[in-house]
């Protein structure tokens, strides 16, 4: 049956409401084995080239590491011995974990369980470690202006700093055609091709050695799950799983060793690569990438040959499906904040066009909607590409989806992100085959080592500095630029703001640099490069700048409130002349006389202090305690709260940005500029370029809470504006007025991504009509140009009561930013932020 | 019509985006000032005067009610372009009644479509003739309330009887205009299926109509009596349910009618 004629509502198997109750049981574990064995392989490999060490310590967890088939699983492989449990990775950075042994299973944000023998193994680990992780390297790499600018949370590189970089998707298609096997005879050919006497045969020869070192572990891996299915199932008495348990036994004997021949195979073959990545390094956004296609050749194949029912393939990717949530990974409890919800981001793509601009929507582009679906779980974050030939039905079972509430899937517009794609040098065939990778950011197959995700950049700490010629919390930490009561015209104002935007862009990327060479000296990765282009010729890890494309992608947020707040300025003091920029910093400082939190009071009171010892002055315990005393109990005189009032109701009467108003949108999209357009002149150490993001994942709250006042009226610790979103509660015309706004941005060069959140209430997607509706909105926003746009579709009430009865709604789903995640699983903060995002609901 | 009509003024309440009750596709509604009808349970209050109203909300001033001209309303109708094209969408004017400032509508509903955009009003059509004839003529969808058939509970509830509505129901469906018939469905008035059933027998009659929409009754409104220093009358009744609407439907669909809940 052709695709277009069915929208495949198959019916789901039993078996995965099973998987699920049983994956969701527990609290996520933290488990030691791959820690202990890393460093056992560590301790044995001193002295050799690092990349021969990274294989070795692979072979060595490989061989090691305990391996699982749990209950009712058709397609198999483990990272851990309980569910949803995760391993760490000390190479990487081990001290935060440390010291949050006692607090990680009580956290708000993602909380992991933590035994106390797993305390005692990783506590004999760590010392070996000691000078030798990546992050120390890092760090002593790092300038020391740009660590300040780090501990000033103008940008926070943590990501990486402190794990694996991911964020890549491999050539899946090469393992499933011609495995392992078919992989490493290149590399030995390629090997017996070069010289010892060759310049390059030092790194080359032992890189080659590597992968193939990784390989052959890879391979005997999943000989040691044919052997377990096997044994379980002559234990086995249930005849059914009997013969099921004898299935994966073989499948696990011929992938990823060789070429699959089959659906099923391929799909097993798909999960070893897909986990194990994720075992070689910590980095998240594995993504799979564009499934339907290269799946397609093994699920036509059978169903032509009547090997294989649509049900049977249905349930086959239900359970890959699963097992994508079966992965997990704890972060540092600041690091957790920002990707709250147990996030992965295995983003997976549905449709689109192919290398000759022929849409190739297929039944598995279904199939991958009805999944979702059928599991209703966080991962994978699914994706579908639109443009103008996206078949009409495809969008509407998207839509479906989307009305499920799920969060997923995020739309891709394809119009934009091909010609984003051309601009940073990739050739047409390749532009028009890309996928997405964690969040929001478009790269291609097998070839880019894209760096997405470098770091959050909080687009509204640079106007602090301008207001504070350059000093935050009583030292220099922007350029000392001019002093605000010496400026006569918006112009000079602006201007400051820019030269800060630059200063700081250049801190950012030194940061990312640091950390990018420390991963090429400390993290190569052998396993991964043997799937990414052209690392085997070039003798180059992906790390080393073995990938065909480079780039380095952080990102900004903030644009919303930047765009307001520098409106706001040029309005009430240069045009209309209301107030001073003198009064204007007044207000700021003492939060339009709201009062200060604890921590914005102790940051205050840690200025006040550095300024008085910078004059030269002795300061007791005791005089800063009475300092911050006063600070904590500070009120503004009536007068002063009167004119704040009046301040606050005046700014609250100027456009904001995402209203459909052209002033204030024109201002947005050059206010994105001084961040996406400087960026792309810088280079990072793999030769590859700097490119904008412009999404926060959801770090803006986090970052929201160690920010200022704002000029746009936001109060000290809001959240920033997502993405770029409006801010929060400011677009008040419909959602047709958010997204013109939107998309008046330049979505083109933001080359890393864009997103857009918009949360629509179930009524506005209702019936035939209301799917209808829906994608015409969609379209009417990417005919404008507009790149990514996701949706929440949840009642206000229903969050309210989640809030109020987690227990009630332990598998609600909720899109966060580029991804979806657990409702219940993100901290208070997050929740209300979701909740206070404008609701859509169409009249 | 040369372009003297973009300068014709009107006066509007509210421009509301991404309409997607009100007709087809995705559509923009112009609120127009003014209405012959004062039905208790009006939920656009300051719809009803003509005159511009001033109150406070809050203890902030809010201004109900801005003169604009045809032109002005189009440059704001064209910013939601390509929603209309993906959704075959347009524009609706409400209100009030758009048919109580005949001059302003029938501009601006033609510059619509001189700028290839759909039109639909929704109307209560209680003025004469003439005018209801010269507004249709430049309307795609004509959506029509027929609010009860007993003229004296039109007139106790309403303020006027129905004469006039049902005899230009008729018209407009003689003249083969695309006609829907809406009903607002509130309790106490018109919930009952004898009374439903009664608007339904009679939209039955009318050439060419074949659809039928109840839109129950809610309070959304309610909030804006008191600022205009109203009384709310129907304080004590409560939307319909699902059930009951239900009920009343089965009215509508067994008349050969295709009946709908909301617009």
């Amino acid at each position: 049956m052709a695709a277009h004629e069915s929208e495949f509502d198959i019916a789901r198997s039993p078996r995965i409401p099973k998987l699920i109750e049983d994956l969701y049981k527990n609290m996520p574990e933290i488990e030691s084995d791959r820690a202990v064995l890393v460093t056992e392989s560590y301790k044995e490999t001193e002295g050799m080239p690092v990349i021969t060490r990274r294989a070795k310590a692979l072979s060595h967890i490989l061989r090691h590491i305990p391996i699982t088939i749990r209950d009712q699983e058709l397609i198999v492989g483990s990272a851990t011995k309980a569910p949803r449990g995760c391993q760490t990775f000390p190479e990487y950075s081990y001290s935060w974990l440390e010291d949050e042994f006692d607090t990680v299973a009580t956290r708000a944000a993602d909380p992991f369980y933590i035994s106390e023998d797993t305390k005692k193994q990783l506590r004999e680990v760590y010392p070996y470690w000691k000078g030798k992780t990546n992050c120390e390297l890092a760090s002593a790499y790092m300038d020391d202006q740009a660590k300040k600018m780090i501990d000033h949370n103008v940008f926070t590189p943590g990501n990486y700093f402190y794990n694996g970089v991911g964020h890549i998707c491999v050539h899946y298609d090469q393992v499933l055609a011609v495995g392992y096997e078919g992989i490493l005879r290149e590399v030995k050919e390629e090997l017996a091709g070069c010289s010892v006497a060759d310049g390059n045969y030092q790194t080359k020869g032992h890189f080659l050695e590597a992968v193939i070192e990784s390989l052959e572990a890879v391979i005997a891996y999943a000989k040691r799950y044919a052997k377990l299915a096997q044994d379980m199932a002559a234990k086995e008495s249930d005849p059914i799983r009997k013969q099921e348990l004898q299935l994966i036994a073989q499948n696990c004997e011929r992938v990823p060793a060789k070429g699959a021949t089959s659906f099923y195979e391929a799909c097993q073959s798909f999960w070893f690569v897909q986990y194990l990545l994720q075992t070689e390094g910590s980095g998240h956004s594995i993504s799979p990438g564009r499934f339907d296609q290269y799946m397609y050749p093994y699920y036509q194949k059978d169903i032509k040959a009547g090997k294989i029912t649509q049900e049977f393939a249905q349930e086959l990717m239900d359970c890959i499906w699963v097992k994508l949530n079966d992965l997990n990974k704890v972060r540092d409890a600041a690091s957790a904040e920002g990707f709250s919800g147990y996030g992965l981001f295995q983003n997976l793509i549905a449709g689109g066009q192919n290398e000759e601009g022929i849409d190739v929507t297929n039944e598995l582009s279904y199939m991958c909607i009805e999944a979702s679906m059928h599991v209703m779980l966080p991962q994978p974050s699914l994706s579908v590409r639109v443009w103008n030939k996206s078949p009409h039905k495809f969008l509407i079972k998207a839509a479906k989806l989307t009305r499920t509430g799920l969060g997923v899937p995020a739309y891709y517009n394809d119009e934009v992100i091909i010609p984003s794609l051309l601009n940073r040098g990739l050739t047409l065939a390749e532009a028009r085959n890309y996928c997405i990778i964690g969040c929001v950011e478009p790269q291609i197959m097998g070839k880019t080592d894209g760096w997405h995700d470098a770091a959050f950049f909080n687009m509204c700490r640079p106007l602090e500095l301008v207001f504070e010629s350059g000093m935050d919390q009583g030292e220099l930490l922007g350029l000392p630029t001019q002093d605000i009561t010496t400026m006569k015209t918006f112009e000079e104002f602006y201007d400051a703001y820019k030269k800060q935007m630059i200063y700081c862009i250049e801190m950012l990327v030194n940061a990312d640099n640091a950390i990018d060479q420390a991963h090429m000296e400390r993290c190569p990765l052998p396993f991964l490069s043997s799937m990414v282009e052209d690392c085997v010729k070039r003798g180059k890890s992906v790390q080393e700048g073995g990938a065909v494309y480079n780039f380095t992608g952080p990102q900004g947020f903030g644009i919303a409130n930047m765009a307001d707040s520098l409106y706001a300025v040029k309005q009430l003091v240069f045009e209309e002349k209301k107030l001073t920029l003198a009064q204007y910093r007044e207000a700021l400082r003492d939060n339009y006389g709201r009062g200060l939190s604890q921590s914005q009071a102790e940051q205050v009171t840690k200025s006040v202090v550095n300024a008085l010892l910078k004059e030269g002055k002795q300061i007791t315990e005791k005089e800063v305690s009475e300092i911050a005393e006063m600070i904590t109990n500070h009120t503004v005189s009536p007068e002063k709260k009167k004119f704040y009032d009046e301040l606050l109701a005046l700014i609250g009467q100027i456009p904001k940005f995402g209203n459909d108003d052209a002033v204030v949108d024109e201002f947005a999209r050059d206010v994105a500029y001084t961040y996406t357009r400087p960026l792309e002149h810088y280079r990072n150490p793999r030769g590859g370029q700097f490119q904008a993001g412009l999404y926060p994942v959801s770090a803006n709250v986090p970052l929201g809470a160690q920010t200022g006042a704002t000029p746009d009226g936001r109060l000290a610790g809001e959240p920033i504006a997502d993405g770029v979103s409006p801010m929060a509660g400011r677009d008040t015309h419909g959602p047709t007025a958010a997204v013109n706004s939107v998309a008046k941005l330049d979505h083109g060069i933001a080359s890393n991504g864009t997103l857009l959140n918009q949360k629509f209430h179930p009524s506005a997607l209702s019936g035939r009509e209301g799917l209808e509706k829906f994608v015409a909105f969609i379209q009417g926003y990417f005919d404008q140009k507009g790149s990514h746009i996701q949706f929440n579709v949840v009642d206000r009430d229903t969050l309210l009561d989640a809030q109020a009865h987690p227990e009630n709604y332990k598998t609600l789903v909720v899109r966060v930013a580029g991804y979806s995640a657990l409702f219940t699983g993100l901290s208070r903060s997050l929740q209300d932020d979701i909740i206070n995002r404008t609701e859509q609901k169409g009249f | 019509m040369n372009n003297d009509y973009l300068q014709q003024k009107g006066r509007i309440f509210d421009i509301q985006k991404y309409s997607i009750h009100d007709g087809p596709g995705i559509r923009t509604i112009v609120f127009l000032k003014g209405c012959l009808f004062r039905c208790r349970w009006c939920c656009n209050p300051e719809s009803q005067e003509s005159e511009i109203q001033q109150v406070m909300i809050d203890g902030v001033p809010k201004t109900y009610g801005r003169d604009v001209t045809v032109s002005e309303v189009l440059d704001e109708i064209e910013k939601d372009r390509a929603f209309y094209r993906r959704s075959s969408g347009g524009i609706t004017l409400s209100g009030g009644e758009c048919m109580c400032q005949p001059d302003f509508t029938e501009a601006l509903l033609h510059g619509c479509h001189e700028h290839g955009l759909t039109t639909a009003i929704e109307t209560t059509a209680a003025v004469t003739y003439d005018i209801v004839e010269r507004v249709v003529a430049e309307t795609d969808y004509v959506l029509m309330d027929i609010k009860h058939m007993n003229p004296a509970k039109h007139k106790e509830f309403i303020g006027k009887d129905n004469a006039r509505v049902l005899e230009n129901a008729m018209k407009i469906a003689r003249s083969g205009a695309n006609l829907t018939i809406r009903v607002p469905v509130i309790p106490t008035f018109n919930d009952t299926p004898a009374e439903i059933g009664a608007i339904a027998e009679f939209a039955k009659e009318l050439p060419g109509v074949t659809r039928m929409h109840l839109l129950p009754y809610h309070r959304l409104g309610t909030d804006k009596y008191n600022r205009l220093s109203r009384d709310y009358l129907l304080k004590e009744i409560v939307p319909p349910g699902e059930e009951q609407m239900t009920r009343l439907l089965e009215e509508v669909t067994k008349r050969g009618l295709t009946g709908q809940i909301g617009g």
